[in-house]
């Protein structure tokens, strides 16, 4: 080497510094691994992380209040929730409105049974409301149209709102009430409708421009018809009357219609105001409990944590949460149930699988591999076949029950019940889960070396010394593996409480199910879903921890 | 090579022990004959006698245990038909072997000769435990076959059963299986869903599983994590979060949607056994490979693959029983026309109770037996093949 005159750095062969081209390397060989990956990666975030995400955002989602009663949330912000008294005037108009609106796209009933999760009563409020709300104001729309027959004309109306062909257009109002359609039905409100409403008619009349351009987007839209052609709903009339009312001043305005408006405003100047808290009232004496709008306007802002507090059984109550009243509180019950449950599974497990795996792993290999067969067997067999299996041997006229019959050791009107309740399900999931803590508890007793246990048999230690202080310390780490494995697949179980747990052996997952399929409750569903997931995630972490995830055998 | 004495163990104490098992299984007999009391004492009055007999007056073995078990077979077929019969076999060939295994002393062949009596009492208890758990662990399985065949509509032994009269047995549950069409709707759903859902959790499964195992791969554990979370998460909360998700994409109560949804729950299990067969890869054939001037596609299919094959296979397996096993995330993400054979089970189970019900349970054992031993061929084959590989 004394002829290396070079002092700079290595060099590669094809002249490129060697630590470069190492680095080049290394790159090259991360980016072709995470290559490898990414279309699994990316297939389960869609397929499985993203669904959890969306199960997530379902327990704190809560926009279906401010999506149908967006004008009724809003001037409920002034309204005192602790005043004892039912909101004023305005509150129950822009209700008129909204629930005008929402009956028409048939979407108060999915409201009020959503509001009735929180209070009892609201779903037959609501679904009462819709029927009637048209009901209201109907002697202002016939005095209207007594006065001029243009009232009922379906093209007259057309051309007020629209201000004709070439008058200025609010753009602006037609999409503010395409976003609102849109999330009220969840449907697509887009395209030309063939109407947009006159700058000049909305600025004069702003809550008839506003109805009547959803009536137009409904039309169209929902029930495809023309605009031009169809007379508008009571509600626009109403909304023309509030205007007029509301001492409009007409005298600049000479567009279109503009005698009409100035005889029916001179008209209606003369009647009495519409009251529309007490056409609610008379339609239902319910608007006027205070309970049923603190709920409202408790339930209005988008995002909420009523569903977590629901899951913890407490609710909100007038400052801050509170506890539920005893009789509805079942969540926490089921937790301490379902943990209860799945910790005497566990250690059943552990009690059972224990001496099994310390007898694999000191039998010769050809013995051990032939009773591996009977844990595999179980662990590969469907888990409806073991669970039918269980409902076959626990039932009364099971097969259980008939052996200790025939023995004589119950009489026949005694048979034991044995399935249905927690018994059931904790025999059955025992001996399901049973496998998944043999086999991690037999991997590792079966690395122990025999010697140790020898050694402190020579020295003087008894069976049981030499067991509990020499043995048992180095098969810990199974029992860990096992019970942590074995906690978080209880914990979670559904199929198997679901057939042999009766009413009092269910697990908090049961309840989830119940809640999806049968009542509906979907973020309740998700926000107990959430709880348990999280439970399971900090036991995941754990697991990794000490037994990392990579160590995880199969059979 | 075995340096225990095995020496003959004094009467009385071999009559003893007899006599104790014997009042046990005369305990059965009895009651079955409806005097428990009077069964145990003729069982241990029974089995001590021919105990000392045996092992004083005739010393023959081999002939001393014909007798035993003919004879008891023959009492038993006299007082119980053919199922007594069939108990007297077992219980006479058991005394006759008992005997003769605890009189000789045989049973301490297998201990170390330093072993007190007392070690030995524990040992053979501790065997007896571990004997039970066996039992727990299987009767339930064994049961369900039995019953499978049963000829009338109960999830019960039939006296006819019991008797092994012919007339109790039939096939017509078997029969209901293959010709009921919601039966063979939900069987073609499971046997079309299956396989494609096993197909693309291998195939993403194995390629993730050779790009986890290679040296330098960045945020292996957090990625690892996310590819094993669909084992770990509660199948609920899976089938709750699939049902919100796959609604919004209008894949809820499609074919494929249960399809993409058992995939995902597969492919831990394809991950794990993979890289556990990749970690017994041994590199230098691979660099060797394309040394020789091999492609890096040429090198996965000819180098590569045959070796891991037995991995991807019992990985495919399992992620196969995971999806044809799977009845939670089906119940929600599907709808009636993706019906599985678990599903039909599950409402079988919670609504009317058929004792078809018994028969797919034992179709079903048989292919999960198949199953098992493809796995274990399988896992025994890599295990050669690793032993082979240098290194």
């Amino acid at each position: 080497m004394s002829d290396t005159t070079d002092t700079g750095p290595v060099l590669a062969a094809d002249g490129t510094p060697l630590k470069r081209s190492l680095n080049r390397a290394l790159r090259r060989q991360k980016l072709r691994a995470l290559g490898l990956i990414a279309p699994l990666l990316i297939f389960v975030l869609v397929t499985f992380i993203a669904p959890i995400a969306d199960m997530l955002f379902r327990s704190v989602e809560n926009q279906i209040v401010s999506n149908t009663l967006p004008g009724t949330v809003q001037q409920l912000e002034s309204w005192d929730s602790t005043s004892g008294e039912a909101p004023g005037e305005a509150v129950y108009e822009a209700l008129y409105y909204d629930m005008f609106l929402a009956s028409e796209a048939k979407e108060h009933t999915r409201l009020g049974t959503r509001l009735n999760y929180e209070e009892t009563g609201v779903s037959s409020l609501f679904r009462s409301s819709g029927r009637s709300v048209d009901d209201i104001g109907e002697d202002y729309i016939d005095a209207l149209e007594d006065l001029n027959e243009v009232w009922e004309d379906e093209s007259f109306w057309y051309t007020l709102m629209s201000g004709g062909e070439d008058a200025a257009k609010n753009r602006g109002l037609l999409e503010e009430e395409r976003d609102r359609l849109a999330s009220l039905t969840s449907d697509n409100f887009g395209g030309n409708i063939g109407f947009v409403p006159g700058q000049e008619i909305s600025d004069l009349l702003p809550n008839t421009a506003r109805a009547y351009t959803s009536f137009a987007l409904f039309t169209v839209v929902a029930d495809e018809d023309v605009v031009a052609e169809e007379e508008p709903w009571e509600a626009v009339k109403i909304a023309l009357v509030q205007d007029l009312k509301r001492g409009v001043d007409l005298s600049g305005y000479s567009g279109f219609g503009a005698d009409e408006l100035r005889a029916a405003q001179d008209m209606l100047a003369e009647q009495p105001d519409i009251a529309f808290k007490e056409a609610f009232l008379e339609m239902d004496e319910d608007w006027a409990a205070t309970d049923n709008w603190r709920t409202i306007q408790v339930y209005s802002p988008p995002f909420t944590t009523g569903y977590f507090l629901n899951a913890i059984d407490m609710q909100k109550g007038v400052d801050g949460p509170e506890a539920r009243p005893e009789n509805q509180q079942i969540y926490i019950m089921l937790f301490k149930r379902t943990l209860f449950m799945s910790l005497v599974i566990t250690g059943s497990c552990i009690l059972l699988a224990y001496p099994v795996a310390y007898l694999l792993s000191n039998l010769p290999m050809r013995t051990a591999n032939l009773l591996m067969i009977l844990v595999l067997l179980p662990f590969w067999t469907s888990l409806l076949v073991r669970t039918s299996a269980w409902k076959v041997m626990l039932q009364q006229q099971g097969v259980i029950n008939d052996t200790l019959v025939w023995l004589g050791l119950v009489d026949d009107a005694g048979r034991l019940i044995m399935i249905n309740n927690q018994f059931g399900t904790i025999v059955a999931m025992t001996h399901i889960l049973l496998p998944f803590m043999i086999l991690p508890m037999y991997s590792v007793m079966s690395t122990i070396p025999p010697s140790y246990v020898r050694a402190a048999r020579s020295l003087g230690a008894t069976n049981w010394t030499s067991f509990w202080r020499v043995y048992f310390p180095q098969s810990v780490p199974g029992i860990g593996a096992g019970s942590i494995l074995v906690f978080i697949l209880a914990i979670g179980y559904y199929i198997t409480p679901e057939i042999v747990g009766g009413t009092t052996g269910t697990f908090i997952s049961n309840r989830i199910a119940y809640h999806i399929s049968s009542s509906l409750n979907w973020g309740l569903a998700a926000a107990l879903g959430s709880i348990l997931l999280a439970a399971v995630l900090i036991l995941y972490w754990a697991y990794d921890k000490i037994v990392g995830i990579d160590n995880v055998k199969l059979g | 090579m075995t340096i225990t004495v095995i020496e003959p163990k004094p009467v009385p104490f071999v009559a003893a022990v007899v006599a104790a098992a014997g009042a046990f299984c005369g305990l059965f007999v009895g009651t079955a004959q409806g005097n428990s009391l009077l069964g145990v004492f003729a069982g241990a009055a029974i089995t001590a006698a021919l105990a000392v007999v045996f092992l004083t007056v005739f010393r023959q073995e081999k002939a001393a245990r014909w007798i035993t078990t003919l004879g008891t077979a023959a009492i038993g077929f006299a007082f119980g038909g053919a199922m007594g019969g069939l108990i007297g076999l077992a219980f006479g060939w058991f005394f006759g072997w008992f005997i003769f295994w605890l009189g000789e002393g045989r049973y301490r062949s297998k201990l170390p000769p330093y072993t007190t009596s007392l070690q030995v009492f524990y040992h053979f208890l501790f065997r007896v435990i571990c004997g039970m758990i066996f039992f727990f662990l299987i009767t339930p399985i064994v049961v369900v076959m039995p019953l499978s065949f049963n000829a009338e509509d109960f999830f019960t032994f039939t006296p006819e059963m019991l008797r092994l009269d012919p007339e109790g047995y039939s096939l017509k549950h078997y029969r209901d299986f293959f010709t009921n069409d919601d039966w063979q709707q939900a069987m073609w759903n499971s046997i079309s869903i299956a396989p494609i859902a096993t197909l693309l959790s291998v195939s993403f499964g194995t390629l993730a599983a050779i790009g986890l195992s290679s040296e330098h791969v960045p945020f292996r554990r957090p990625i690892m994590a996310i590819l094993i979370s669909p084992m770990i998460v509660p199948l609920i909360i899976s089938a709750a979060g699939m049902y919100f998700f796959y609604s919004r994409l209008g894949l809820q109560g499609t074919f494929w949607g249960v399809v993409l949804a058992h995939a995902a729950l597969g492919i831990p299990f394809v991950i794990i056994t993979v890289t556990a067969t990749l970690v017994g890869f041994d590199r230098s054939l691979t660099r060797a490979a394309a040394n020789m001037g091999a492609d890096p596609v040429t090198t996965f299919f000819r180098v590569q693959m045959p070796l891991i094959l037995p991995g991807v296979i019992s990985g495919g397996l399992f992620a196969f029983i995971t999806s044809f096993d799977e009845v939670v995330v089906v119940l929600f993400v599907g709808s009636a026309g993706q019906k599985t054979l678990p599903w039909q089970m599950f409402t079988g189970l919670r609504e009317q109770i058929s004792p078809t019900i018994l028969a797919v349970a034992t179709i079903l054992v048989a292919i999960s037996i198949c199953l098992l031993t493809t796995v274990e061929l399988l896992r025994r084959r890599s295990e050669r093949l690793r032993g082979m590989s240098p290194g």
